[in-house]
């Protein structure tokens, strides 16, 4: 059912008026890069397996669109999950998806890159390929078909996706992207085998081929090993890495419809050094770099005439973490305070000196002051290995109601290891103090949202072992949680606990549970991430008939030795440092900030090689003197 | 402060922009530009720029009419010059031209709308025709709009079958625009029991008052 752009356009003619929010369907945006099909040799076509607001505003997919685009011999295009009611009329008309920019048919593509940043989007993706006529399995792929390729945060365990995908880029994907492209031409002027492409591709630093490895598993279901059935695949992947961070995008797409985001986003730092014991991304993005200042004001510049945006956000996992944080804030608000724009600094510490940093970006919109102490007893912060008194946390709050927000809004999470009932109640309870100390400050202007998430055990974490917490534990928390937190004033936030098991046995999920996302898709789940669907029953029964059982996946502590699904994947921050981080856990026994002193979490001698040829400040590691030296790349 | 009156036109996958978005995207030419915008006083300060007559979702238009305020008088070609190269796919710029700042606001001089319907699926030219008489000679044409009951003949001005170039049956229709009386294309081709979504609608002229 391959059509011609011309005949998409014409049937999509008749169809966007009959859908919600059409705009997000049609392309067209300022910055849009449109080139000449014919005269490229690759063609691109990158994913976002969710609807269009979600997916525009991903900063990882706008550095990949305008790294390709500046190639001369290639093209990047866009796509985007149609919502449920575009996909019934696209079905309907016999559209197929296609392309915003060209509107050439997905098919037609050489490459399909997929961002897949949480779990939540596995089942979008087989429906974005069915959509496309394109085989779902990797296996049943043919010559003609384009190479799927995958990337982004939770494909740091790819193994729930194994079968559907033909390559994942373990870790960053700006060089590993470009390096796939080439290889993808060279391959296509040998006119080899689809096998032969996947061989090249293997060789590429980053790069997992799912199909060259084999799990294999014990009695109780766990893995035993994991096979290599590919003599020049490499026994580890180890993540890809750029040394340094390489320019930013200032080329962002201006959308014609609203979108979650519409705003410039800087990276203005990649990597923590925090080390809390539940956060993903703080183990698998680790060196910390940092982008200089001039370079940050100079992409703000460049962006904001390139683009127009309102809105700026200064990215990172912990901006107080930034070395020059003060200089950084100063250099930004000396030059664009004043001039309609929101500023936003996110993920700032809790601290006082972050009211006077976030007070120094004030525009003329004035929004709410966001604060992430993650649990609310000290014992317990302890345990996360974030470490924060409440008597600092007070201050910090004190300081920034008295700078005149109204609006704190404080994120907890509930189901932490070794969590009781009155850890719970001391949410509530500092909750009510906070806004005790807002009223006496600003009397009954003052507000406080609290955000109270559930903890989901992620891989590669020195959580990576425990259970998550069941659906009755989940309930009892978040019960007593509504009880004590209402009333004027305050104001409570929480994640359905169906929602939270569904990432919980995804995150931590084997190979066979690629049958189980299979089975579900074809029951009917989509959109898992969408409060709008629910899609729970789907689940249950992909479960039931595959003979798993999630609560293997969820609720079970893992053997200190076991071998995870992803145990043939190197992050760089070793085994040995995650499980001797979980035994401090539990001993409550914290680490503070790795930029002072080195706890050899595995990274330095992991990339020995690559840190030699970047010495000094270019990483926020200090330099150690060892001997030992563990090369994860392949020489 | 200077007011310019810019004329344009909306095309291409702009014509899926609704008018609220249509409000930002002159803002953000405009910062891309770096033209000096006015923004309103006040705790939320909007920029200073105000769109004729609404296009429903969905119709591409030869002429949209904005004014915008900007802070400092520059000469228009350099306005225009700045706007051309900052302007979206789809947006086509026509005319700048300075306006009295005292002149009364757009929407309140735009009398009717003229619209050229491309109709994508083939009829019987006869048929075309009585069902064009049938509604223009009814005295009254009442509908139902999101809950609420109207008659639409009085805002129907003209309805004429077109001749066709290329070969689908085309119609011209002009609709009053005015405050509370305001008719829709779309709604016209409903009373003539053609299919809405099997028609290409585009805006061909917006009808101001005489003296402005």
């Amino acid at each position: 059912m391959v059509a011609s752009p011309i005949e998409i356009q014409s049937r999509l003619e008749r169809v966007l008026l009959k859908v919600q929010k059409p705009g997000r369907y049609v392309g067209g945006e300022y910055n849009e890069v449109v080139k000449d099909w014919d005269s490229v040799q690759t063609h691109v076509a990158l994913v976002f397996p969710d609807i269009y607001d979600i997916g525009l505003p991903n900063l990882g997919l706008a550095i990949l669109y305008e790294v390709i685009n500046q190639r001369p011999d290639a093209l990047a295009e866009r796509a985007y999950c149609p919502w449920t009611d575009m996909e019934t009329e696209m079905r309907q008309a016999g559209i197929a998806m296609y392309s915003l920019e060209s509107k050439h048919d997905i098919c037609n593509f050489d490459i399909l890159g997929f961002s897949l940043p949480y779990e939540t989007l596995y089942t979008n993706t087989l429906n974005f390929l069915d959509l496309s006529g394109i085989p779902l399995f990797s296996s049943q792929r043919t010559v003609g078909d384009p190479l799927v390729i995958a990337g982004g945060h939770a494909a740091f365990n790819p193994e729930p996706m194994a079968p559907f995908i033909d390559a994942f880029v373990i870790g960053e994907g700006e060089e590993a992207m470009q390096e796939i492209v080439t290889a993808h031409q060279a391959w296509k002027a040998a006119g080899a085998s689809r096998k032969d492409l996947l061989l090249r591709l293997a060789k590429i630093w980053g790069v997992y081929i799912p199909s060259f490895y084999e799990p294999y598993y014990n009695p109780d279901g766990t893995v035993s090993e994991i096979v290599k059935l590919e003599e020049s695949a490499p026994d580890k992947v180890a993540k890809r890495l750029v040394a340094h961070l390489p320019p930013p995008p200032t080329h962002f797409l201006v959308p014609n419809v609203d979108v979650v985001h519409n705003r410039i986003a800087v990276e203005i730092m990649r990597g923590c050094t925090r080390g809390c014991r539940f956060c993903h991304a703080g183990m698998i993005t680790r060196p910390v770099r940092e982008r200089p200042i001039p370079e940050i004001v100079e992409t703000i510049q460049q962006s904001l005439d390139n683009t127009g945006f309102e809105e700026v956000a200064l990215l990172s996992l912990s901006s107080s973490d930034y070395t020059k944080i003060g200089e950084l804030v100063d250099a930004v608000s000396a030059r664009f305070v004043g001039k309609h724009l929101t500023i936003s600094l996110p993920s700032l510490r809790i601290e006082t000196a972050s009211a006077e940093l976030f007070e120094k970006l004030k525009g003329a919109r004035q929004g709410g002051f966001t604060l992430a102490p993650e649990a609310a007893t000290e014992r317990m912060r302890n345990i996360i290995n974030k470490p924060v008194s409440t008597e600092q946390l007070m201050e910090t709050i004190r300081a920034i109601y008295s700078r005149g927000w109204s609006t704190i809004k404080l994120y907890f999470m509930i189901g932490h290891p070794a969590e009781t009932l009155e850890d719970v109640q001391a949410i509530a309870d500092l909750c009510k103090a906070v806004l005790r100390e807002g009223r006496k400050i600003l009397g009954n202007r003052a507000t406080l949202h609290a955000g109270v998430s559930t903890f989901v055990p992620k891989p590669h974490t020195p959580f990576q072992w425990v259970p998550c917490d069941t659906v009755d534990q989940i309930l009892a928390k978040q019960q007593l949680l509504k009880r004590a937190l209402s009333g004027p004033g305050l104001k409570l936030n929480w994640t359905e606990p169906q929602d939270t098991l569904l990432e919980a046995w995804l995150s931590r999920g084997d190979r066979r549970m690629a049958q189980v996302v299979y089975a579900a898709w074809k029951h009917g789940a989509r959109f898992d991430a969408w409060q709008e669907e629910d899609h729970y029953q789907d689940w249950m029964a992909a479960f039931a008939e595959n003979n798993l059982d999630p609560e293997f996946y969820t609720h079970r502590r893992r053997f200190l030795d076991e071998v995870f699904p992803w145990e043939h994947l190197n992050i760089g921050v070793t085994k040995k440092f995650l499980t001797q981080d979980y035994t401090w856990s539990l001993e409550g026994k914290t680490r503070l900030d790795c930029r002072q002193k080195c706890f050899a979490c595995g990274i330095l001698p992991g990339f020995a090689e690559l840190r030699r040829q970047n010495p000094g400040e270019v990483w926020k590691c200090p330099e150690v003197s060892r001997g030992r030296v563990n090369v994860l790349l392949p020489a | 402060m200077e007011r310019i009156r810019i004329t344009y036109a909306k095309k291409e996958a702009l014509r899926y922009t609704s008018n609220l978005d249509v409000h930002k995207i002159w803002e953000r030419m405009l910062r891309r530009a770096r033209l000096p915008l006015a923004y309103s006083q006040g705790f939320h300060p909007q920029p200073r720029i105000n769109q004729a007559a609404p296009l429903p979702l969905g119709l591409t238009s030869q002429v949209e009419i904005v004014d915008i305020w900007l802070e400092d008088d520059l000469p228009l070609m350099d306005v225009s010059q700045a706007i051309v190269k900052t302007s979206p796919p789809g947006l086509e710029l026509f005319q700048v031209a300075l306006v009295d700042p005292h002149a009364p606001a757009l929407p309140t001089i735009v009398r009717a709308s003229e619209y050229q319907v491309t109709l994508l699926d083939p009829i019987d030219p006869a048929e075309l025709e009585a069902k064009v008489t049938n509604l223009l000679t009814a005295t009254s044409l009442v509908r139902e709009r999101r809950g609420k009951t109207y008659d639409l003949r009085p805002l129907i001005e003209e309805v004429a079958i077109e001749p066709s170039s290329d070969g689908l049956p085309h119609l011209r229709i002009r609709l009053s625009m005015r405050e509370n009386a305001t008719g829709r294309p779309d709604e016209v081709l409903m009373a003539l029991g053609l299919d809405p979504f099997a028609a290409r609608i585009e805006r061909s002229q917006l009808i101001l008052e005489p003296s402005s």
